[in-house]
């Protein structure tokens, strides 16, 4: 079957958007011809600079012919509709038209119209003018003497050439006709910007891809970044150092070159006085190059790698020293930064904090950090960190953030005010701090383990959250624009992985004390929906670990549970007893427990709350229930009290025979009232039994 | 080019450089203006781009436009960093199909030979909130180094471009420095000379750029240049009510000396942004009043004949 071979050819396409773009272009076709009634065997798309480039093969040469019956008006019928039936199913007259009779409804017309397919070639022609016009850019623009008409292209940049064939290995294809905009798709295309300008004719996908390679264009990225990546570590392991590789740079430098030649460059290692990551940030960002490590320092060396569009005349003489004399003048300005930084304490940029606005509902950067340095003292106790440290830490933290170098390279924020404070001789847990306290920044992201640094991260994260609940600038659905839901999952995994005993509602209060003046609502209110936002960050933490996330509705229900090491404690003691039989049955007789109450309380429109009578005792199941639940609300009472949630969980299972027993033997609804009711009472006992681990009427299943 | 005398050519002299990138685009058929007589912060301020960028009338010209970026000052202690330096500024209108190339070709002009220089266009994507301005293109590449401004104009002081105009912006002395192999901007050979002959560019400027940068910084008169600047916004809008013809709005005689009020607003208010006594949130206020004195100042140009009023 035939094969469909596209090109865009345009001026250079921003790298960032070339992947998507490339998909996209296969999405639109291959949809497009789906829907046409067109099935094809395979489709690829490319992108590099100046193309975006498909292939799609075995596609059927034609349309299958389409028959449909189409039913008319009765026959007789008004006029108008008669008329209506002829136009829109295209007959001349009603003699073309058949007629079916139906004894119980009447005879009407049936209208047999035959579509026969088309050929594939012209639903091509057809489609892709459409698929051009609507592509969907992030950014798009018009040019040139025909955007002085309203309804010119929009294309990301100039287009200049559409190379559009169809048809079978075998033969000459055919050029899918069509035009966009005064641009005729035809056969031609260009290859290298500056080595092989020419025009190209081609045929199809097989000889198009080997004769662009031939005018030096690489046509698939993934060839381009194997390139980049190979010879960049040979270049670098040629001269004893590795590669350090970054994902993100290849992709783009990738999108920045058709024909990839990898160079090595050098620059002085005086700079190498300047933090590396500084370096590397000033490499990567503002020179799209790759840096190397020396393997036996772990630090960098004074070599750089880039990545060229050109085989040069000179074998990149002229293009080494170009980009190394742009490196050594932004290594330059980076250690003259470095340097003027080091010039001021940490602490002596504070004032300027009074003048910037943190956000304008809550204030100043400075009246921030005065917040967090209040709250981290009084976190510091309860996560066992030193607080004229976890102060002196929580003072500081942000000072950089006026530094040049952070103001230059914001990637950096964080990681300088270590630098900075370890070298004005902080304490080491202090300069930790400046950089550990953004931790952790997402799921991936380690949690800080210092003392000092926890209390900061959290004063930090939850004086974020608290602020943010006081102005009511909540997360809704897709929006978070303060991050407030990688914050709250912050402070759950800092909790949680350091194992740290903390209030959560009193700490959020104090943090409330410092932003009382900007809330509407009720201290206790603000701080109890807070706390419910935690536990839904909790559930879709623990259902992305593969844990229950009803199993924290279970725990959150039982009320004042704003201990998360707790909360997390239970749920994981809950699912492991829910895993074994004991915890299966005792759920299920735990739940036949809760639905008979239930509905017995909505008949009787009371509850049933308050001991059972002994006296009323009748079943020896009865008095054996009785007593297993005595027993085991003492025993798991205790091991609650112990926070020992798998002895508590142990303890529960001991009901299990007794509540089955009871339900297999005893009919609670009796018809004497005083022992139906003291059977409810009963019931009622399981179910405050269980409460002491879970509220076990949330638990699914 | 080889009948070129030594000190002319543009590798050995700033002028040389000047007059090659000048004489290439006369011949491609831009009017070859001077510069503008009033101070601005970039050649795109210049009329001959912000509103001839506008209307329906071919366009296509080339000129040296000084830049004043008073905050960009170093006191001549930056090896390329200065409140005063040349951009030139190509504008064409509509932008033709072959503009890359044309770009391309000036670069050999001034001795960039593609086939040893890596050459690249990396996505910029331009924006002037004062000029209520837009367009995509890209920031164009040598060896690593950014040497030009490549833009698609979409939208000036508010107004869809209708065609496109395309805009290359050279640094002339960032891309001269590179040519003549010189680290310090103030060490470029100015006139092309040898020994007692030469005159270096800091031989005409660096003077200046102390003297400017102790202006900018220390010594501008606020109260003045505040009071400028509200001179300057109230003739700017008193010219553009006046400028209409009989007073109905359909044709305007006075768009040119209108928008000088607004290049002078402008300038005015980036001296008083480096002696830093404009607050983040005023910064936000004047950048919007004086986009709003250049979207009126557009909308008149447009009502003029230059404009395309009555062109259809």
């Amino acid at each position: 079957m035939p094969d469909l071979l596209l090109e865009l050819f345009s001026e250079e396409i921003p790298a960032r958007m070339q992947a998507k773009a490339a998909e996209d272009l296969r999405r639109m076709v291959t949809d497009k011809l789906v829907a046409e009634g067109l099935v094809y065997e395979g489709a690829k798309a490319f992108a590099t600079p100046r193309r975006l480039a498909l292939t799609v093969h075995g596609i059927p040469a034609r349309q299958a012919d389409l028959k449909e019956e189409r039913k008319g008006p009765r026959v007789g019928g008004p006029d108008a509709a008669i008329q209506g039936f002829l136009k829109a199913t295209g007959l001349s007259s009603l003699d073309e038209a058949t007629i079916q009779r139906d004894p119980k409804k009447g005879d009407f017309y049936v209208a047999l119209i035959e579509k026969p397919g088309r050929a594939t070639l012209d639903v091509l022609a057809e489609m892709l003018p459409v698929i051009v016009r609507t592509f969907p850019w992030p950014k798009s623009m018009r040019w040139g003497k025909r955007s002085e008409k309203p309804g010119a292209l929009n294309w990301v940049r100039p287009l200049h050439a559409i190379t559009a064939t169809f048809g079978l290995e075998t033969e000459e294809p055919d050029v899918v006709s069509f035009a966009v905009d005064g641009i005729e798709a035809g056969q031609t295309t260009y290859g290298h910007r500056f080595l092989a300008p020419a025009a190209i004719s081609v045929r199809r996908f097989e000889d198009y891809e080997a004769k662009l390679l031939d005018a030096k264009v690489v046509l698939d990225p993934q060839r381009r970044k194997d390139t980049i990546v190979t010879d960049a570590k040979q270049l670098a392991f040629a001269q004893g150092y590795e590669l350090v590789e970054d994902q993100v740079l290849l992709d783009e430098v990738a999108g920045l070159v058709e024909w990839p030649v990898v160079l090595m460059g050098s620059f002085d290692p005086d700079y190498l006085k300047v933090p590396g990551e500084v370096i590397r940030a000033t490499i990567r960002n503002n020179q799209k190059c790759f840096v190397v490590r020396d393997p036996k320092t772990g630090g960098l060396a004074p070599k750089f790698i880039l990545t060229a569009n050109i085989e040069a005349n000179d074998g990149g003489k002229t293009i080494i020293a170009g980009n190394e004399r742009v490196i050594r003048a932004r290594l330059s300005d980076a250690k003259f930064f470095y340097e003027t930084d080091l010039k001021t304490r940490l602490e002596d940029r504070l004032p300027k904090f009074e003048q910037i606005v943190f956000h304008e509902k809550l204030g100043t950067q400075a009246a921030r950090i005065a917040r967090i340095e209040k709250l981290a003292a009084e976190i510091a106790p309860l996560v066992g960190a030193d607080a004229t440290k976890t102060a002196r830490a929580a003072k500081l933290a942000k000072a950089d953030l006026l530094t040049e170098v952070v103001g230059e390279f914001p990637e950096v924020q964080g990681l300088m005010g270590k630098y900075y404070a370890l070298a004005q001789g902080e304490d080491a847990s202090v300069a930790a701090a400046c950089e550990e306290h953004y931790k952790p920044q997402g799921p991936g992201d380690r949690v800080p383990t210092d003392k000092v640094a926890v209390a900061v991260a959290l004063a930090d994260k939850l004086d974020t959250l608290v602020g943010f609940w006081a102005i009511d600038e909540k997360p809704t659905g897709s929006k978070d624009p303060y991050a407030l839901r990688r914050a709250a999952l912050g402070v759950i995994r800092l909790i949680a992985e350091n194992a740290l005993r903390l209030s959560l509602l009193k700490v959020a209060a104090s943090a409330l004390m410092g932003l009382r003046a900007k809330s509407a609502q009720e201290p206790d209110t603000l701080t109890a929906d807070l706390l419910s936002f935690f536990a839904d960050r909790l559930k879709v933490q623990l259902r992305d670990q593969g844990a229950r996330h009803d199993l924290v509705d279970a725990v959150f229900a039982l009320g004042g549970q704003d201990d998360l090491l707790m909360v997390v404690r239970r749920v994981e003691a809950l699912g492991k007893f829910l895993d074994s039989d004991d915890g299966k049955n005792l759920l299920a007789g735990t739940k036949r427990a809760s639905n008979i109450l239930a509905i017995e309380e909505k008949k009787d429109k009371r509850k049933f709350d308050g001991a059972p009578d002994a006296a009323l005792y009748k079943l020896d199941e009865e008095k054996a229930l009785a007593k297993a639940i005595g027993e085991v609300a003492a025993e798991a009472g205790a091991a609650v009290a112990k926070e020992d949630f798998a002895a508590a969980m142990r303890a529960m299972a001991k009901l299990r025979p007794a509540v089955d027993a009871f339900f297999d033997e005893v009919k609670v609804n009796d018809d004497d009232s005083a022992i139906r009711e003291n059977r409810l009472k009963l019931l009622n006992e399981i179910r405050s039994a269980t409460r002491a681990v879970a509220d076990f009427s949330k638990i699914e299943g | 080019m080889d009948s070129l005398p030594p000190h002319m050519r543009p590798e050995r002299s700033f002028q040389g450089f000047i007059l090659a990138l000048q004489r290439f685009w006369a011949e491609q058929g831009c009017v070859i203006l001077q510069p503008y007589d009033m101070e601005m912060g970039a050649g795109t301020f210049h009329p001959a781009t912000t509103l001839r960028a506008l209307g329906p009338k071919p366009w296509n010209a080339a000129y040296v436009q000084p830049s004043r970026r008073p905050k960009d000052g170093r006191y001549g202690e930056n090896p390329n960093r200065m409140q005063h330096y040349y951009q030139f500024q190509v504008i064409m209108k509509p932008s033709p199909p072959n503009l890359q190339e044309l770009y391309l070709k000036s670069l050999a002009a001034i001795g960039i030979d593609a086939a040893v220089h890596d050459i690249r266009f990396v996505e910029d994507d331009w924006e002037s909130p004062t000029l209520g301005a837009w367009g995509l293109g890209w920031e164009c590449w040598c060896d690593g180094m950014e040497v030009s401004q490549f833009t698609y104009f979409q939208q000036v002081a508010g107004f869809e471009c209708a065609p496109v105009a395309g805009e290359l912006t050279y640094g002339l002395e960032r891309l001269a420095m590179y040519v003549q192999g010189v680290d310090r901007v103030y060490d470029l050979n100015f006139n092309g000379r040898d020994g007692d002959a030469k005159v270096t560019y800091g031989d005409v400027f660096l003077q200046a750029e102390q003297e400017y940068s102790r202006h900018n910084f220390e010594h501008a008169d606020t109260d003045m240049l505040f009071e400028q600047f509200k001179m300057a916004e109230g003739a700017c809008r008193k010219y553009l009510a006046a400028g209409w013809r009989d007073g109905n709005r359909k044709e305007h005689l006075m768009a040119l000396p209108a928008y000088d009020q607004c290049i002078k607003a402008s300038h005015v208010f980036n001296l008083l942004d480096a002696r830093g006594v404009i607050s983040v949130t005023e910064r936000q206020s004047y950048i919007l009043r004086v986009r709003e004195l250049a979207k009126a100042c557009g909308e008149a140009w447009l009502h003029t004949e230059a404009g395309g009023a009555g062109a259809g």
